[in-house]
């Protein structure tokens, strides 16, 4: 059972961008530990969303808690604490290996003693541990998506943002993607992942799934297929968007 | 009739192989796929057939044109949607049109009719800047321009990469509204669902096409029997049925994952297993392979090879 400790905090979050509404008072809370699936459209406003959890643009109006941290006053804070991985930037191709989780982990402030010794695990995890030197640019796109969520947790943090993280990867790759989500879940960081790919979703505790600027629904996957009469979260996602009900 | 003869494609980056021996032929008004992930070469092989890329050996006609001697001709009747949006971002979605009708000697009314069912859905935004628009609608602003002149082949890079799923169902209607007016169709996705909706797919991974088929032609290739099972906690169910002593191959599928078995599945054996496991509610039954539990087939076997 999820620890119902409550990490993202959002009350009536609204994002203006002149007078265009990219986020129209948005209400949610994510709880620790969850895999928090968050889906919509292209230009449902998403990105904006999750740019102002990540603290790196500051809302129009609403409270937003990420972490503990206010996202207006804080942001420096909630990037500390937090990870993030997406489609399409994850490493620096013309970096090798280890040369971009020193990067990472030194910009999050772990010492070197322990960058090495994570380090070590991590390739022989990933089964890397003769890639160290090589550059990313050399190395397999599926491999390179599963260094990234590890570069992205390389700190531990207790937040991660993945980011349509298994964009056009093959489908052996994405699922074991998916176990590496489930592990690290299972070690207590949340994980807030947006994707297109309607069997992933499945696989999330929860699911938000926004529209035109709004959340359209909120709740786990098989509440959402009972809610809507479908078999699958493909026939949800597209009950919601046609507004069938 | 064969519209496209592709015979042993070959092109190296960097001294990396990026396809290899790569050769297959497409009829007259075909809805063909190539599906395979990012890298597997389906960028470059379109590169060379939309005669942006010179192979470094091997060849390849189309309409009885060499893409590489008869640029100048095929460049006239191919239609080319790139993997990336490649309009122009700072011009109107109308501005856009004329441009590359333009360019192509004709005008948006002459052939109007063409576009119209796609066109249709983003008229109203004509005077929209391109990069404003979101994604569902870039894609058929970008679609339209590719058919502007009224080409004979339509060659579209992963058009459905990245766009929400009920825009991609929308789009592949389009596309078969666009084959029944005659269009020989080319197409590459990294989603296996949408290889049911081509005449025929190449599975391509790594550089190689691992297989040409109908798609229900893919299905029979799968050579066993497959089974969904279902049950409380999924993702250690997955992990128990991993250990199970028969478990050739298990993956999660959505809510259900699909296992294979190395010999004859004995059902009941695999159930008790399970519940002596701890599991709940759990239920096994067989079912119909898809192209991805092929194309992870195909991936598996190459892996052990």
């Amino acid at each position: 059972m999820k620890n119902q400790e409550i990490i993202i905090k959002v009350n009536n979050l609204v994002k203006k961008f002149g007078d265009f509404v990219a986020n129209d008072h948005l209400t949610f809370e994510v709880y620790k530990g969850e895999i928090f699936g968050f889906l919509g459209a292209n230009g449902a406003g998403k990105t904006t969303a999750i740019r102002i959890l990540c603290g790196l643009s500051s809302p129009t109006s609403g409270d937003v808690l990420v972490a503990g941290f206010n996202a207006y006053t804080q942001s420096e804070d909630i990037k500390r604490n937090i990870g993030y991985m997406s489609q399409k930037f994850s490493l620096y191709d013309d970096l090798t290996v280890f040369e971009n989780i020193q990067f990472y982990a030194g910009i999050y402030g772990i010492r070197s003693k322990i960058i090495k010794q994570r380090t070590d695990e991590l390739l022989l995890k990933l089964g890397l541990e003769n890639d160290r030197n090589k550059l990313i640019r050399d190395i397999p796109l599926g491999w390179k998506q599963k260094l990234a969520f590890s570069v992205a947790v390389f700190h531990k943090p207790d937040l991660v943002f993945l980011d349509e993280p298994t964009g056009g990867v093959d489908p052996i790759t994405r699922r074991q993607f998916w176990d590496m989500i489930y592990q690290a879940s299972a070690e207590g960081i949340t994980v807030f992942v947006t994707t297109h790919y309607m069997d992933e979703a499945e696989y999330c505790n929860r699911v938000c799934i926004m529209s035109d600027g709004r959340i359209s629904d909120i709740d786990s996957p098989s509440a959402l297929k009972t809610k809507y009469n479908a078999s699958n979260m493909d026939e949800v996602f597209y009950k919601i968007a046609r507004n069938i009900e | 009739m064969i519209t496209i003869e592709v015979d042993k494609l070959n092109k190296s980056y960097s001294g990396i192989k990026a396809i290899e021996d790569i050769s297959f032929t497409i009829n007259e008004n075909e809805l063909f796929g190539f599906i395979g992930p990012d890298g597997a070469g389906k960028t470059t092989i379109f590169r060379i057939l939309t005669t942006l890329l010179i192979p470094d050996s091997g060849w390849a006609i189309i309409k009885g044109y060499d893409t590489v001697k008869d640029f100048k001709k095929l460049r006239q009747i191919l239609g080319y949607m790139p993997g990336r949006f490649s309009l122009y971002q700072d011009l109107s979605v109308e501005e856009n049109l004329t441009f590359f009708a333009t360019i192509f000697g004709t005008t948006l009314e002459e052939n109007y009719e063409l576009i119209k069912d796609i066109y249709s859905h983003i008229e109203p935004f004509k005077n929209r800047i391109a990069g404003k628009l979101s994604g569902g609608m870039k894609q058929k602003l970008a679609l339209s321009c590719a058919l502007i002149h009224k080409p004979e082949v339509l060659i579209l890079d992963e058009p459905t990469t990245g766009v929400d799923a009920v825009s991609r169902k929308e789009f592949w209607q389009m596309l078969k509204g666009l084959q029944q007016k005659g269009i020989t169709i080319v197409v590459s996705t990294p989603y296996m669902d949408e290889a049911s909706l081509c005449d025929r797919v190449a599975l391509i991974q790594k550089g190689q096409i691992m297989a040409i088929e109908t798609p229900q032609n893919i299905i029979k290739l799968f050579g066993k029997p497959l089974y969904s099972i279902h049950g409380n906690n999924l993702y250690s169910l997955k992990n128990d049925i991993l250990y199970f002593g028969q478990c050739e191959n298990a993956y999660l599928f959505g809510q259900n994952i699909h296992y294979s078995g190395k010999g004859i599945v004995n059902q009941d054996e695999l159930y008790d297993y399970l519940l002596k496991k701890g599991h709940t509610n759990v239920e096994i039954k067989q079912i119909e392979p898809g192209i991805e539990d092929c194309f992870m087939k195909s991936m598996a076997g190459e892996e052990e090879n």
